[in-house]
């Protein structure tokens, strides 16, 4: 039987996968060459500037910017504290002064003769990068971050939402057809990354947020439950960012599709294993693909490489897999490939191929149309 | 290569416009005693690693150019051969380009809808992405404006604000905020990022004071210098040097590219801009560009809302598209009004899934005619949407006073209407691959008609090769060329279509016409709600055929004349002809009972041959 996958999606059961760790800005590189971490081990840490709050003292004193310069108490770069005194107006009589109150801690960023405005900027936000995966610091970007690498089994999806995670595997349909509805979803999964077939319900994915299951890995979902569990249509996919608890990777597309045999069985395989997962999609120029990682633990971390699979364009003989409507999903083989463009029932003219689907039953179908499957 | 001089004779001219993904070359020669496109290649991009050198994919473009003219292009060392002599050589080489995600920009000016829109609109004709739009009265407290400008890293920034003489708090305010975001540019940290200030003259030492050592600040003359005038021309020009300077100089190649051509290289959309300003000018006509793309929609349009002077607006929709933003179209528009254009019933679950499946694998193509129906009702709303935004975006300068009149009361005109006129608009060009690939070309033509509504006669065009960009900048060359082969090569004329604006109650007619065909005079009578189709075709140089016509709309329709008026007029003609569009205007297919709606639809898509006929009987 033959395993789909999409063109240029990994799904490898052994290869070296080097995830590049860097903070926003530069800062402090807490771990070295030849550590080795844990999904959850901070890496490197920095501090963003803090929010700058602008205060016009002018207008607050009701005096004129250019006399800014004589009011101001503290000056640009000291320390502040909220409620600290940064600005008076004298009186002739002292009771009748008038100060200005720092409103944030922090210090003071800068005062201007122009507009009368002073703007305080808030003390520096911490901000801390985490391993992601288990394995071995491979390289240090002095002030910038970390390489970690690691030998993994690996499996790239085509679309995902929620950021990453971690958890141990566990697979929960009997087989890569079945569906994932909420029956499926038991409270002792809570922190597990689970493994479904063809689809996931909206019950089966809210009740999976519900017990606190990490992640969820499944061939397909409907497009009308994400909006539902989202609140909002994905316009654009670009995702990675929603805060739902629960991350998902859908390895084959939208709608009820089996998973591909080969990443079912290799999930399989990896039943009761730590995987690290990223929902992150962006399907534009500079692509990024979902993921789930799966570091090799003790012995299997010595083991070679897995050879780079032969995919040498479509042949007669290609199992492929159909990926748009009216076959969409049907898996067959290239029997035939004409050359010359070939009208199509919309009377496009397009180059096209010949399928035998595993029903026996034959079609033409527009090059552009299918995927080619690895066995 | 020698820089070009624009008296020199010039025969042979080559084109490149670097997009993110194709590198497109055109060879024009003049022959017999007129400018023609002769060949066209195209190789991929290669502006990202592995190559990291954009002039290699250009090479490659033109080496597709050389073997299909049988002109020899390229010397040994694999450059540009200059002037042409026989079949060796081209007198001109020009390029444009978006690789590298284009030229992105951030504007901010003082009143959102005053100065910073001014400033968004000379950012928009140079061709720039707008990130965003920074305003003291965008709504936004000042740590988010901050955050927001340290966040987008933009190639640079344009920042207006006030009127000449005006206050100046406001603007070095602005300044301020975009001094304590400390921006960086987006590509290569070895140069500051360029800020274009185009504000009130009186601030600009202030400006300077509060800008000048954390940015590299330009100064050019206030782009609004009285609220009644925009004055968009040095602010533009300052963008394409800065681009030329600092964008295009830090992505990989395009020094050497720089080096080759006899014309700056300009920003695709903005080569595009010119073209269509360029035609609008020489032929004293009204025109709207559209090209749809997979991720993006942009709409060009000149219009004259006082008759004379030719105003030229350009609009980028970032999210309307056909495959990567395919989704937000159906987000944006909605289910039923996409599928108000579908003669045929189709269950909601299963629609959303194709169409989040087209947005994860954008390069598939319709296979079924029903996917191709589907598809086009979506390039339809669309278009649509593209053309709400530009509407609302052309419009007549806001925050200027009006004398009224007691007849302006009743006209309810306001400060900040559109100056997009259906009625007077000349000339609609679609271009893109949903409407330059469309199996029929009279599918392009009712995809434009039911997006856009044109109202009395406008004819319709598509680009089919998408070489508008290369032609925009050979404008600045040769613009007789340019021209020329704009009308004779680069548009396929579709024709012309007559839509009478008005709404009737009840079935009946709306409109008599007579027209002098080649082929005989027809008259006849347009019904309400009816659509026909006349042959009225192209000439042998690729000029379409025209006709005489008398049109005599009914009461209460207008043709262009006033309601009711006759019109008498020349019609273009085209591979389709003469569309007689009887829906009225405001056209509203919701006015129309489900029935109703698609047994019309049926009678126009077979009326107009959109859709073959046994495909329209079997629903």
């Amino acid at each position: 039987m033959a395993h789909a996958y999409t063109p240029g999606l990994k799904v490898t059961e052994r290869v070296l996968v080097k995830k590049r760790r860097i903070l926003p800005l530069k800062g402090e590189v807490i771990v070295k060459v030849g550590d080795k971490v844990n999904p959850e081990d901070v890496v490197a840490r920095t501090h963003l500037p803090g929010n700058v709050v602008p205060i016009n003292v002018a207008n607050k004193l009701g005096i004129p910017p250019e006399d800014m310069a004589e009011i101001m108490v503290k000056k640009v770069g000291d320390p502040i504290k909220e409620g600290e005194m940064i600005a008076l107006k004298k009186s002739f009589i002292k009771f009748f002064n008038t100060p200005c109150e720092a409103t944030v801690d922090g210090t003071m960023e800068s005062v201007s003769s122009v507009t009368g405005q002073v703007l305080q900027r808030g003390h520096p936000i911490p901000v801390e990068v985490k391993a992601y995966v288990q394995g071995e610091i491979t390289e240090v970007f002095e002030n910038e971050g970390v390489e970690v690498s690691c030998y993994a089994s690996f499996l790239q999806g085509i679309f995902g939402i929620g950021g990453e995670t971690n958890g141990v595997i566990k697979v929960v349909t009997p087989d890569n057809k079945a569906i994932l509805d909420d029956s499926l979803i038991t409270d002792d999964l809570s922190g597990k990354i689970i493994i479904g077939g063809s689809l996931v319900t909206a019950d089966a994915f809210n009740k999976a947020i519900k017990v606190g299951v990490k992640g969820v890995v499944v061939g397909g979902l409907d497009d009308k439950d994400l909006r539902d569990f989202l609140g909002y249509d994905i316009g654009v996919a670009i995702t990675g960012s929603e805060d739902i608890g629960t991350t998902l990777v859908i390895t084959e597309g939208f709608g009820q599709i089996n998973m591909a045999s080969k990443t079912f069985e290799l999930m399989k395989r990896h039943e009761g294993e730590t995987a690290s997962i990223n929902g992150a999609t962006q399907i534009r120029a500079g692509v990024l693909r979902p993921e789930v990682v799966i570091p090799a633990v003790g012995e299997q971390q010595a083991v070679k490489d897995e050879a780079p699979s032969d995919m040498s364009g479509l042949v007669a003989g290609t199992p492929i897999r159909v990926i748009r409507h009216p076959y969409f999903g049907h898996l067959g083989t290239v029997t035939s490939l004409p050359s010359p463009l070939q009208k199509l029932e919309s009377e496009s003219m397009a180059r096209v191929l010949e399928v035998e689907f595993d029903s026996g039953e034959k079609a033409i179908i527009p090059r552009a149309n299918v995927e080619m499957i690895e066995d | 290569m020698a820089k070009f001089d624009k008296s020199d004779d010039v025969k042979v001219i080559l084109a490149t416009d670097c997009g993110s993904t194709t590198t497109k070359a055109i060879l024009i020669e003049h022959v017999n005693g007129e400018y023609r496109l002769m060949v066209r290649g195209e190789a991929p991009t290669t502006v990202e690693a592995p190559f990291e050198d954009v002039t290699m994919g250009v090479l490659n473009a033109v080496a597709e150019v050389e073997e299909l003219s049988g002109r020899k292009l390229l010397d040994e060392n694999g450059t540009i051969i200059s002037p042409a002599k026989d079949k060796v050589g081209t007198d001109v080489y020009i390029s444009t380009s978006s690789a590298g995600g284009g030229l992105q920009m951030m504007v901010a000016g003082v009143v959102r809808s005053m100065t910073a829109e001014s400033a968004e609109r000379a950012a928009l004709g140079a061709g720039a992405i707008v990130m965003d739009v920074i305003a003291s009265n965008d709504k936004r407290l000042p740590h988010q404006q901050i955050e927001r400008i340290r966040h987008l890293r933009p190639d640079m920034i344009l920042l207006s604000g006030g009127i000449d003489g005006g206050t100046t708090t406001h603007v070095v305010e602005i300044a301020e905020l975009i001094a304590a975001a400390d921006p960086r540019p987006r590509l290569g940290s070895s140069y500051k990022l360029p800020v274009i200030y185009a504000g009130n003259v009186g601030a600009r030492e202030p400006v300077s004071e509060v800008l000048t050592n954390k940015v590299d600040l330009k100064m050019v003359d206030n782009l609004r210098p009285v609220l009644e005038r925009e004055n968009l021309g040095p602010a533009r020009e300052e963008i394409h040097e800065l681009f030329m300077e600092h964008v295009m100089a830090q992505a990989p190649g395009y020094k050497k590219l720089m080096s080759w051509a006899d014309a700056p290289i300009m920003p695709t959309p903005g080569a595009v801009g010119l073209i269509i300003q360029t035609i609008a000018e020489k032929y004293g006509i009204e025109a709207v560009g559209v090209d749809i793309g997979g991720a993006t929609t942009d709409v060009f349009s000149v219009f004259r809302p006082d008759e004379k002077t030719p105003v030229f607006n350009r609009t980028v929709s970032a999210n309307l598209g056909m495959s990567y933003s395919i989704s937000n179209v159906f987000a944006e528009a909605t289910l039923p009004m996409v599928m108000r254009w579908v003669p045929f019933e189709m269950d909601e679950r299963d629609l959303r899934n194709r169409i989040k499946n087209k947005m994860i694998r954008p390069t598939t193509i319709p296979q079924s005619m029903e996917e191709l129906i589907f598809e086009q009702a979506v390039a339809k709303e669309a278009l649509r949407l593209a053309f709400i935004q530009h509407k609302n975006f052309a419009t007549v300068l806001k925050g200027v006073q009006q004398q009224r009149t007691i007849a302006d009361a009743f006209a309810q005109s306001s400060s900040g209407a559109t100056i997009v006129n259906m009625m007077t608009l000349d000339m609609l060009i679609g271009s893109g691959g949903v409407l330059s690939h469309a199996p029929r070309r009279q599918q392009a033509a009712l995809m434009m008609i039911d997006a856009f509504l044109p109202e009395g006669v406008t004819r319709l065009a598509v680009d089919s090769i998408f070489m508008m960009p290369q032609l925009g900048v050979l404008t600045e060359v040769q613009p007789e060329a340019a021209t020329e082969v704009f009308e004779k090569d680069c548009l396929i004329h579709l024709g012309s279509c007559i839509a009478p604006s008005g709404r009737a109650k009840k079935p009946g007619p709306i409109m008599k016409y007579t027209i002098e065909l080649p082929s005989g005079t027809v008259t006849g009578t347009l019904q309400y709600l009816e659509m026909k189709k006349l042959e009225l075709g192209v000439q042998e140089n690729g000029l379409p055929q025209t006709a005489r016509a008398i049109l005599e709309p009914e009461r209460g329709f207008d043709c262009g004349a006033g309601k009711g008026n006759r019109v008498e007029t020349e019609l273009h003609g085209g591979v389709i002809g003469i569309v007689l569009d009887g829906r009225g205007r405001p056209f509203d297919l919701s006015t129309l009972s489900e029935k109703e709606r698609v047994s019309h639809l049926k009678k126009w898509m077979i009326e107009l041959d959109i859709y073959p006929q046994e495909k329209m009987q079997d629903r």
